[in-house]
């Protein structure tokens, strides 16, 4: 038989499997190389809330996708190409996604009569025909994985057994001619961090074993080559919105000059923020580790109180509780940055899925009349930026800011050009202010920010709290027409914030036309793709992104009223939606979807469609 | 941690500690006593105006810092200790004090001030204690006496009270102090030894609250029988008390009893001594106890005063280790760090 090479501009892979396969150290390992080679990529990690959920169970199927290209990409991708399922659940929960004739590698060492049981299968799915518009690769992972391992002494058959994650993986790097020399250099690295010497050869003869055992037995007829992506040129590397946004964080306290504090209380899917600032103690950086998600709100404020650029970071039940020390950072007026890494809700909801359904509680989830601007990034390497921009417009305007990222973005990445430092903007922190004339509340007429006025500083000790403040001077004041200029002064500062944005880009016809698909946050890559497969084909639509929710782009109104009809798609049940008609009175068109996971192309495409 | 300089200006003195903000407490409140005893300490600290901090919660305790011409923070409803937290992380140099009171520290925010404690911040933690929610006009808190009658317990409280001394020493609080409103002399040396404290200094202070719980503490404070109920703990000295220093405090195995010294039968020799630094507590663990126990005086004083480890000090440490051991942060290298690769001006 004589394989054939064949060329292809992207390719959707998923590798499922149990919560204890090591799916997503296969996911991320295929997607470095991938990033490596100079692919552009996208990727969706997807994972149980339990850490083992019970074996064989569909509850417990873990996965990672990757959709790599040769081209720009926006979206993990709608269906897949290649479906590599360790088990009979991995294979029920994700044959639906697998495109007509799509590669289906099954592990047939799992499809025994108590796995095919557990996921639901009356008969083998291998064995009964039922798979016949696919490519089904059967393949005893297992058993080769140990065959593989057979010269390597003193494993456990458990031992063994863990290694066929890299198995599998061996035979998809071949089936894309993708060098295997990164990967081994990981595992080399990361068992000797560990001082576990002979799980390095175990899992290199796993890995080479499976792309020598794809080789030897012909096992496809064809084999794919994904050629490099024409991005701009720069250096690069692969990043998850969680590190773009810790680095975001650095970053800004790096041109601002300020001490980074960041406190946190541990949740999904934002721990990776506070396990990355940890690491960066070398910076400066300090990290708390807080008893509660409330304390790590009020030790941000604290440290906010004491100058540094503070910061807490969180998902939807965490800001929840920490909306009171919130409230009182926009009655004390002082700059802090709230991340929230948004999962399904309510309550517990789905804690490792995906959704955007906390922007009414960012925008208005506080007691009292209580603004604050919200700012959204809308992927991955937009993490970094959007982190630096929240921290520059809170230490301006002396104001809390909230951060909306969400699980997608959070834990997905993708290839990141890393910006030359020396050209990221500088952040201005205000003077502190002389002690002769010094008020706590006397306004900087531009920003109308209040002084920063930090403990240690002769001659400016004051009393600031949470009971209204008479305007200028800061006493405690019950004074009627006083709290009314104070809340009008907290609103209008935030409003002040719109001057910061851009003008509103149109992506499309600017001069406006029949559909604007109006995104904000993680949409952004799946409306993207929908809008220029929609144009390409002809059609009269074009879109628009907001990172600045709260307040809203000053030039929004007519850039909404040069469309016939404006279409929001979100991961909730029409909340930015509910906001656009209530501010422009127009009968914006909702497209929602809340079931943890990000929009497709497809769904937002099949939407467009349906309203041209 | 806090920076050991003295002031380089002028001496400062109680008038330098009053802000110009009218004090807002009923009158006869025991918080008066507290604030006054408080800006008479101050001066003698050699601390800089600017470089103390009051940080306060809600309640009547928590309009504290709006009297002191000092920085202040008053914050939310037992969210203090969270927020001097970030304060001392941000700015260890400061001189930080949380002013609490028993709803405040022990209901609302009892989480927050556990963890204080177990922290070990250099901070000082007043809790003004008067057994009653005053600022919502008297309902029972969580140090009120079973079966005070309230608003908000008309058939009298079914709870079983905090013993505050007790949930500290059970958070391993490094300095553990009471002291009372009336008792001017004794409040200020305590505060004084609070401050000199290296570590979270837990003080309760008995404070009367004279509109919602009247007298309360009357007998550890009137003149006529403070004596016979109010035990003034000195390190190293046997634990007597007594108008006629009659009294005292002997140790049968576990337990502690009040003994006659005037019976013929025991001398001071039998007494306990009291030992500050007992290292596992054993002693101050007995101590707190005394509250509960029918006919033992209240002990007052330095209850524990132990050497631990601040937590910022080790903060800094793991710094200045981690940039020992990489020198200082390159945020250049840091985001290059790991896998990366160059795309051409071709797009190669």
């Amino acid at each position: 038989m004589t394989q054939r090479l064949e060329v292809v501009n992207e390719v959707t892979i998923r590798f499922a499997g149990d919560s204890g396969d090591g799916m997503q150290i296969t996911g991320d390992q295929f997607t470095n190389t991938s990033a490596l080679v100079g692919n552009d990529l996208s990727t969706l990690p997807d994972f149980p809330a339990e850490i083992r959920a019970p074996a064989g169970t569909l509850a417990g199927v873990s996965s990672f996708q990757v959709h790599f290209s040769s081209f720009d990409i926006h979206t993990p991708g709608d269906s897949l190409d290649v479906l590599v399922a360790m088990n009979p659940a991995a294979l029920k929960v994700n044959l639906g996604f697998v495109k007509p004739n799509g590669i289906i590698i099954a592990n047939t060492a799992q499809f025994v009569s108590k796995n095919l049981r557990l996921a639901g299968y009356a008969e083998d799915p291998l064995q009964d025909g039922s798979l016949a518009s696919y490519q089904v690769f059967p393949v005893n992972i297992t058993e080769l994985t140990a065959h593989a391992l057979a010269d390597i002494p003193d494993l456990t058959a458990r031992e063994i057994e863990r290694c066929k994650n890299f198995f599998a993986l061996g035979i998809v790097f071949w089936l894309f001619h993708r060098p295997m020399e990164h990967t081994i250099r990981w595992i080399e690295d990361y068992f000797t961090k560990r001082r576990r010497p002979k799980y390095v050869a175990a899992n290199v003869s796993a890995l080479k074993g499976g792309a020598a055992f794809a080789e030897a037995t012909e096992l496809f007829a064809t084999t794919y080559e994904v050629r490099p992506a024409p991005l701009q040129a720069g250096l690069y590397r692969n990043l998850t919105g969680n590190t773009g946004l810790a680095l975001g964080l650095l970053a800004a306290a790096t041109r601002s000059g300020l001490q980074l504090f960041y406190a946190g209380y541990p949740i999904t899917p934002a721990s990776a923020i506070l396990h990355d600032l940890s690491g960066y103690k070398r910076f400066g950086v300090r990290t708390f580790q807080a008893e509660d998600e409330i304390a790590a709100a009020g030790a941000a404020l604290g440290a906010a109180y004491g100058g540094a650029l503070a910061v807490t970071g969180t998902s939807g039940p965490g800001i929840a509780l920490k909306q009171e020390t919130i409230s009182l950072a926009v009655s004390v007026e002082l700059p802090m940055v709230i991340c929230n890494v948004q999962r399904g809700g309510p309550s517990t909801g789905l804690p490792t899925k995906t959704e955007q359904s906390d922007l009414f509680q960012a925008i208005v989830g506080r007691h009292g009349e209580a603004p604050l601007p919200v700012i959204a990034a809308s992927r991955p390497s937009d993490c970094f930026d959007a982190a630096f921009e929240a921290c520059r417009v809170a230490i301006k305007y002396m104001t809390p800011v909230i951060l909306l990222s969400d699980g997608y973005i959070g834990q997905g990445s993708e290839p990141w050009r890393i910006p030359s430092v020396p050209d990221l903007p500088k952040i201005d922190v205000p003077e502190r202010p002389a002690a002769e004339g010094f008020a706590p509340y006397l306004r900087d007429p531009d920003t109308y920010a209040r002084p920063w006025a930090v403990p240690g500083s002769p001659g400016l000790e004051h009393r600031v709290g949470g009971l209204e403040k008479s305007d200028v001077n800061g006493h405690v004041s019950y004074a009627p027409d006083n709290h009314e200029t104070m809340t009008l002064n907290r609103s209008k500062k935030v409003a002040l914030v719109a001057r910061e944005m851009p003008p509103l880009e149109v992506h499309g016809d600017p001069d406006g036309g029949k559909l604007l698909v109006l995104g904000w946050g993680s949409t952004y890559g799946a409306i993207r793709t929908a809008v220029e497969r929609c144009r390409e084909a002809g059609q009269s639509v074009s879109r628009a992104h907001l990172r600045w929710l709260n307040p809203l782009p000053e030039d929004l109104g007519d850039t909404l009223a040069k469309f016939e009809r404006v279409l929001i798609p979100e991961l909730n049940l029409g909340q930015l939606l509910t906001f656009v008609r209530a501010k422009y009175l127009i009968p914006a068109i909702g497209l929602h979807k809340v079931q943890g996971v990000p929009f497709t192309a497809s769904e937002i495409q099949s939407a467009i469609e349906e309203l041209l | 941690m806090r920076s050991a300089v003295a002031s380089a200006g002028p001496a400062l003195t109680r008038d330098d500690f009053q802000s110009d903000q009218d004090v807002r407490w009923c009158p006869g409140c025991g918080d008066y006593s507290i604030l006054a005893q408080v800006q008479r300490v101050l001066p003698e600290l050699g601390v800089p105006k600017e470089n103390i901090v009051f940080i306060s919660g809600i309640g009547c305790s928590s309009r504290f810092p709006y009297y002191m011409n000092t920085f202040g923070f008053h914050t939310i409803h037992g969210r203090a200790p969270a927020i001097a937290t970030g304060l001392k992380l941000a700015r260890p140099e400061l001189d930080v004090w949380v002013v609490t009171g028993d709803g405040d520290a022990l209901s609302i925010g009892g989480n927050h001030f556990v963890h204080l404690l177990r922290r070990n911040l250099d901070i000082r933690v007043l809790l003004f204690n008067n057994q009653i929610y005053g600022l919502t006009k008297g309902q029972y808190s969580p140090t009120s006496e079973q079966g005070k009658v309230t608003y908000s317990s008309p058939m009298g409280s079914i709870e079983t009270p905090f013993n505050p001394m007790r949930v500290a020493l059970g958070a391993n609080a490094s300095l553990v102090a009471r002291s009372l409103d009336r008792d001017t002399k004794h409040l200020q040396m305590v505060l004084k030894r609070a401050h000199e404290h290296q570590g979270t200094a837990f003080v309760e202070i008995y404070q009367d609250c004279i509109v919602f719980n009247k007298d309360t503490f009357a007998p550890l404070t009137d003149r006529e029988t403070k004596d016979d109920n109010v035990l003034y703990l000195e390190h190293g000295e046997p634990m007597v008390f007594g108008k006629e220093r009659d009294k005292g405090i002997r140790l049968d195995g576990l337990q502690p009893r009040v003994i006659s010294l005037t019976d013929g039968q025991h001398s001071v020799a039998d007494l306990l001594i009291h030992d500050e630094h007992d290292r596992y507590g054993t002693l101050s663990d007995i101590l707190a106890t005394f509250q509960e126990r029918v006919g033992f005086p209240r002990p007052v004083g330095i209850v524990r005063n132990i050497e631990r480890v601040c937590y910022e000090d080790v903060m800094l440490e793991q710094i200045d280790k981690a940039m020992a051991r990489s020198g200082p942060g390159d945020l250049a290298a840091l985001l290059a760090e790991g896998d990366t690769w160059t795309v051409g001006p071709n797009g190669s």
